[in-house]
């Protein structure tokens, strides 16, 4: 009798559960999580207002009076522009099937991008508009390097040119199914996609229009420094948005991304301030600033996959060294690099992209090596083959746009201009008018 | 009559705006300037370059002052402006041909 009742018994309890299980167990593949799109559309928010008011505030405030408009409006329309040819292009370049160096066609115009379709757990059009924040922040960065002396149609072109050239590619690389992710590369958040990327454009950028008339005679100070603490602090507080948005949800592993932000930036903040105080005799307000911005970029990379404790020591290391090269490196290698875009941004990248690789061992408390990577020499090898081909490829790539964009119309306004200031000369308004 | 002009530290200008009143001046104009003279400037220090500042803010008073008046003006910007320390500034003196008060048309001593 049980022989026959008790299987039966079962196959009974088994249709029952199958019955209730239904949906749960059908569409466990892709889902909307409202969680998870309500954070992605507020980091989105986050994102937008790190470059519009924070970097354009941040930048505004280090240069001169009368160049004050030039960067405001600089950042405020290639934010404007990427936006747009992000969308009609550039989404689908970087994140639909391609190879392993470029994305394809099929998603232009964002077509078959619907309010229906997914991606992961968020509305596709939600995670296209999140990296679309991304590519567009990442040119605006560049801007910094070149301030004071490029012709705004200039900047235009050789920016515009350079996210189908330079950031698109990188982005495809890392993110978007190419070889670089492909190696198990860390890049949590855009340390080489966005801050590399963009500070060896700025290098580039800052040698080919070549130093500010007056650079190293003439005093520049910041004309403004509150803007520049405003802008960074806009830019911190938005850069929750830009890494723990990273997660794509709204669950460990962005709060971890918080968590590690917050401690890597104060830690920056403390080691620049700290080694100017000690160095230089007084510690100043721009180099705090600063110090939070490479602490930002350096946590940039690594913040999904270090611990908390190895976040405050990439900070402090990250502060430390781009304070190095912005008081140093810059000095002995002669370059104008405006607004250490290079220095800041470039730098702290490479520091916080290779220091993931020895930060994500499970030993030193991080969440774990990529793709296949056995141990923190196979994790190194492949962050440092992310690194060096992204300062050679947009090295090479950026000088090559610059010299066209210098061909057909000029790179560098007039003399007149740059002493009579940008803002006159190039957009007609004067920043403060009594 | 003279035109009294004194270069002052910013600080002291209430200072000398009251003993100058205390004697029976009435009106001045000051203006914001830069300068040095034999006080050094100040270093600056923004992400890591260094910037000697030689300009200093100062404040320059000028009042138009009876020829009478002169040596009192002179001694009470002298008093009242005073800090011991380098850079206390300088008071020029020049001849003033002819003054004019414009609501009224008033000349001379009628419009100081």
């Amino acid at each position: 009798m049980t022989a026959i009742l008790f299987p039966l018994a079962a196959a009974l309890t088994a249709a029952l559960a199958l019955a209730f299980a239904g949906p749960a167990a059908a569409q466990d593949a892709a889902k909307l999580d409202s969680g998870d799109t309500a954070w992605m559309l507020m980091a989105t928010v986050l994102v937008v207002i790190m470059v519009i008011p924070g970097l354009a505030l941040f930048y505004g405030g280090m240069v001169r009076a009368k160049n004050t408009l030039s960067v405001l409006m600089q950042v405020l329309v290639v934010f404007s522009l990427m936006s747009v040819l992000w969308a009609v292009l550039g989404y689908s370049l970087a994140f639909s099937e391609g190879n392993s160096v470029i994305g394809g066609l099929s998603k232009a115009f964002l077509a078959g991008v619907t309010p229906e379709s997914l991606q992961g757990t968020i509305p596709e059009l939600l995670f296209a508009v999140f990296q679309l924040t991304f590519a567009a922040i990442t040119p605006a960065l560049v801007v910094g390097a070149f301030a004071e002396r490029m012709k705004f149609s200039a900047v235009l072109w050789f920016l515009g040119l350079w996210l189908f050239a330079c950031y698109i590619p990188l982005a495809h690389m890392v993110w978007g199914g190419g070889w670089i992710g492909a190696m198990g590369a860390i890049d949590f958040a855009g340390g080489t996609v966005v801050h590399i990327n963009a500070g060896v454009a700025g290098l580039v950028a800052a040698i080919v229009l070549g130093r500010r008339k007056g650079y190293g005679k003439v005093a520049m100070p910041p004309h403004n420094l509150t803007f520049t603490l405003t802008g960074a602090a806009l830019l911190w507080a938005g850069w929750f948005g830009f890494n723990a948005g990273s997660a794509v949800a709204a669950n460990g592993s962005a709060a971890l991304a918080m968590m590690n932000t917050q401690l890597a930036t104060a830690a920056a903040v403390l080691a620049w301030a700290f080694a100017e105080w000690v160095i230089k005799g007084k510690p100043s307000l721009l180099g705090a600033a600063s110090g939070a911005i490479a602490g930002l970029v350096a946590i940039t990379p690594a913040c999904g996959n270090a611990g908390p404790m190895g976040a405050i020591v990439l900070g402090a290391l990250a502060g430390v060294v781009s304070f190095w090269a912005v008081a140093y490196l810059k000095r002995i290698a002669g370059y104008d690099d405006a607004l250490d875009v290079f220095g800041v941004h470039g730098v702290a990248g490479i520091v916080g992209a290779l220091g993931i690789g020895i930060l994500a061992s499970p030993s030193l408390g991080g969440a774990g090596f990529g793709g296949d990577n056995a141990g923190i020499g196979a994790q190194l090898a492949v962050q440092a083959a992310g690194v060096g081909f992204t300062l050679l490829y947009t090295g090479i790539v950026s000088f090559i746009l610059l010299k066209l964009v210098d061909l057909f119309i000029g790179l560098r306004v007039s003399d007149e201009a740059e002493t009579e200031g940008l803002d006159v000369a190039e957009h007609g308004e004067a920043a403060y008018n009594g | 009559m003279k035109l009294v002009s004194a270069i002052i530290k910013p600080f002291k200008l209430d200072e000398v705006r009251e003993a100058l009143s205390g004697i029976g001046v009435q009106g001045i104009t000051v203006t914001e300037v830069k300068g040095f003279g034999r006080q050094k400037g100040h270093t600056e220090l923004y992400r890591g370059a260094e910037y000697v500042v030689d300009f200093l803010p100062k404040v320059k008073i000028e009042a138009a002052v009876r020829t009478e008046l002169l040596e009192q003006a002179i001694e009470a910007i002298e008093r009242s402006a005073n800090t011991g320390k380098i850079g206390d500034g300088k008071i020029f003196v020049f001849d003033l041909e002819k003054v004019i008060r414009i609501r009224t048309g008033e000349t001379d001593a009628a419009a100081l």
